[in-house]
């Protein structure tokens, strides 16, 4: 029972399940923002009138989602001092700076410019509008950065010097802080994935109403789009996960030794990825896998002859380095984690290049299998989201501040297990409640598809939108 | 300048935002049972806070984040501290900005009752606990030698406390029904303008009682008794120009008042931020919860280059939704 309501446990499954939670609407609104963007960018500059109908069918799914993104966003940042006040202690020179930087220049940006798209269709003009929208976009992505950069400062802390006095961090360079090298690489990697994961709804939407047959003038111009924007950015994603990996060798080596569950330090044809294995739970015993030879020592260092150090080298430097204590994360997590990532990520490409093929000059498949596995691109690019921050978090336990603070010393030592079991079943409820309404309510506005095309206005000689009200 | 004074400002500056202008939308939701005679009604009162309640509410996430960039002690303690009120803050405004967008989704009668209910009560519920919350802040709670809360949760439930919370009810009550009055035409404007002069005489009650107590907990400090003096006599004339049928400067009065009086709050606060009730030494001040001065002034000088441009877009953006919402601009729209 005592260890049913130790806080830190039940802090930690509440931090989990709240981020990932939030972070299902998160890229949606980031990849989202852009696409309605350049769909209303299109009909703005063309005219034709299935791009505003595009814009306003996608926006609406667009809006169904950002409210969730909105409040559930307050709950990430309310719970560093709810639940791990201790961390908030120590980081808070250096980790709040981001936080702040982000709403003074991206949160609030984004906040008031979407309320005037959400609105302003009959009180702006279509070019103000239209700014708007992008506006709303680019303080989503420069929201990103900042918090990128908060997050990098946990798996690679710069800028920052040690005051034993106070027992805290604190900020010495905040340019240092965000050109994280971490930053730097992860905040394309997830910007380009936040693009997969809108471009997976899109051909999801479309697959659905083209395999019926239906508002073939709007839905086949977006499954066109959506195939070209995974395609592309499923290569970016790829690039940039590729530099990632690399600063992730050079600043967090147990992780990369965890993403690859190898206990041994390996050069050359030794450092084998591999595909699959089936082994003891704890991991480190192996039944059986198929390996690629030389691709770790490839992804790690890019040079076929590299050197990547194992788990049981990195944990004996470890306890030299800071005491005694289990420097692995959960190895059976990081391994399948870091595999459904990449799996998904290639899945999403070749759903891209599979479809590309069969719609190559106007074609539409016959097959219904074809357009059953695309039905499923915004689901899995989700998931691939998901598994891909379960693999950057999970990879860097046991540490809160990789080197600086473990996660069991983060946690508010006045909190009581009692006030997290509340707390994390009060979410429980409410989130899954709301999950089910979500889920709904977008599966009806996606299935009802666009609605008709607005009349032609007399004055101004271009289709009026009607105007958007709660 | 030591700039931890000047975050503490900032700081102050932020929270008023935050009340003056999630306040009536806050107060907007919980007049939807007293103005809303029909659903026409509902959704023009919803309406009047469409455009902005998301801007309005961000004010917290960046007051939040200002006061753990700035101020990370403060933020810790009073975080951990505060956490099962926090929660059911959080809880409510996750419940008021879902309904917001869930209740046009589908046009049955159950449906939108049940998303008005999650708006009032949503309401309601940080309305009172923000004032709860303040109110202990500037009281003092129980705080040990590593600055953590030692008091548990009833211990928040004090008089002074629930006072508090109820001024800032009320107060963000008649804010957000003069706020409807404001932007609304015909009977409901009407409607309104009676609803805000019946709860303005409560609110001025509870309100003088509330910072009445505040100035005696403060007997050395000039400056609270000039602010407690200045929302006073703010609130009595948002109440005559309401009275008067001055809806906009009835308005800019309740917002003054609120100001007035969480700059009360503030200056009773100062230097200390969160002061221990048990043992002065264990007291939280600016001195010993700010951040490093290099840290304060890189976020200067980011505020002062965004401050402007935020007052001015969001400036703009009241005044494209300037108009009035009428009920026969809500009926020929869509959903």
């Amino acid at each position: 029972m005592n260890e049913l309501l130790d806080p830190l446990l039940l802090s930690r499954w509440q931090f989990g399940l709240t981020t990932i939670y939030h972070f299902l609407f998160v890229p949606l609104t980031i990849g989202m923002a852009t696409t309605v963007a350049i769909f209303q960018t299109a009909w703005v500059r063309t005219g034709k009138v299935h791009y505003l109908q595009m814009t306003q069918f996608f926006g609406k799914i667009f809006l169904i989602n950002f409210a969730m993104g909105v409040v559930t966003g307050i709950v990430q940042e309310f719970q560093f001092g709810m639940n791990w006040s201790d961390y908030s202690r120590f980081v808070g020179d250096v980790f709040g700076a981001p936080l702040a930087l982000e709403g003074l220049l991206a949160f609030f940006f984004e906040a008031t410019f979407i309320g005037l798209w959400i609105f302003g269709w009959d009180k702006l003009s279509p070019k103000i509008h239209l700014l708007t929208i992008w506006a709303a976009a680019i303080g989503s992505i420069l929201s990103a950065y900042f918090i990128i950069a908060a997050n990098a400062f946990m798996q690679n802390p710069v800028g920052f010097q040690i005051n034993e006095e106070r027992g805290r961090a604190e900020l010495t360079s905040i340019v240092d802080v965000l050109t994280n090298k971490v930053a730097l690489a992860a905040f394309p990697h997830t910007i380009f994935a936040c693009f997969m994961v809108s471009a997976g709804l899109v051909i999801t939407v479309a697959a659905y109403h083209l395999s019926r047959n239906q508002h073939l003038d709007t839905m086949k111009p977006a499954l066109k789009f959506g195939l070209w924007t995974m395609l592309i950015a499923g290569a970016l994603t790829t690039l940039a996960g590729d530099q990632l990996s690399l600063a992730m060798v050079q600043t967090q080596p147990m992780k990369m030794a965890a993403a690859e569950a190898m206990y041994h330090t390996s050069t050359g044809a030794d450092a084998s990825f591999s595909i699959f294995t089936l082994g003891t739970p704890d991991g480190v015993h192996e039944l059986f896998s198929i390996r690629i030879p030389y691709l770790l020592s490839f992804l790690s260092t890019h040079t076929f002859n590299g050197t990547v150090e194992g788990i049981n080298d990195l944990q004996a430097q470890y306890v030299q380095l800071y005491g005694p204590g289990d420097y692995t994360p959960i190895i059976w997590v990081t391994y399948w984690s870091f595999r459904w990532m990449i799996g998904l990520g290639i899945f999403h490409i070749l759903v891209a290049l599979t479809g590309l093929w069969l719609t190559r000059k106007g074609r539409m498949p016959e097959q219904k299998w074809v357009w059953k596995i695309a039905i499923w691109s915004f689901p899995a690019s989700l998931a691939a989201m998901i598994v891909g921050w379960v693999f950057t978090e999970m990879g860097r336990q046991p540490w809160l501040v990789f080197g600086l603070l473990k996660t069991a010393d983060g946690v508010s030592p006045n909190i009581t297990g009692l006030d997290v079991l509340i707390s994390l079943i009060a979410f429980t409820a409410v989130y899954g409640t709301l999950a089910v309404v979500e889920f709904k309510l977008i599966k009806k506005a996606a299935q009802k598809g666009p609605d008709d095309a607005p009349a032609v206005d007399e004055e101004s000689g271009i289709h009026q939108p009607v105007t958007t009200v709660y | 300048m030591d700039l931890g004074i000047l975050w503490f400002w900032i700081v102050a500056f932020f929270f008023v935002g935050y009340f003056v202008l999630d306040g009536f939308d806050f107060g907007v939701g919980m007049s939807l049972p007293f103005l809303g005679k029909d659903d026409t009604d509902r959704r023009v009162i919803i309406n009047t806070i469409g455009p902005v309640w998301d801007l309005n509410e961000t004010w917290v996430i960046v007051a939040g984040a200002a006061l753990f960039a700035a101020f990370p002690e403060w933020y810790a303690t009073l975080f951990s501290g505060f956490y099962l009120p926090l929660l059911l803050i959080l809880l409510a405004l996750i419940i008021r900005g879902v309904s917001f967008e869930y209740r046009h989704q589908r046009p049955e009668a159950s449906w939108k009752k049940r998303f008005d209910t999650m708006i009032i009560v949503g309401s309601a519920i940080p309305a009172l606990l923000w004032g709860v919350a303040f109110a202990n802040i500037v009281q003092g709670v129980p705080l040990d030698a590593d600055h953590n809360y030692i008091g548990g949760f009833f211990a928040l439930l004090n008089p002074y406390a629930l006072l508090g919370g109820l001024t800032t009810l009320l107060l963000f009550f008649t804010h957000g029904v003069i706020f409807v009055s404001l932007k609304t035409d015909g009977e409901l404007r009407e409607r309104a303008r009676k609803l805000a002069a019946r709860s303005g005489i409560a609110t001025i009650l509870v309100a003088a009682t509330f910072l009445a107590w505040t100035v005696l907990a403060h007997p050395e400090k000039s400056g609270v008794v000039i602010g407690a003096a200045a929302a006073a006599v703010l609130l009595i004339l948002a109440y005559v120009a309401n009275a008067l049928g001055k809806e906009g400067r009835a308005f800019a009065l309740m917002a003054a008042t609120i100001a007035a009086a969480v700059l009360t709050l503030f200056v009773a606060l100062f230097p200390a931020v969160m002061p221990a009730s048990n043992d002065p030494a264990n007291s939280l001040t600016i001195a010993n919860a700010s951040s490093t001065q290099y840290t304060l002034e890189v976020m200067s000088w980011v505020a002062v280059i965004a401050l402007p441009l935020i007052l001015l877009y969001q400036g703009w953006t009241y005044w494209v939704f300037r108009k009035r919402v009428s009920r026969s601009h809500i009926e020929t729209a869509a959903h």
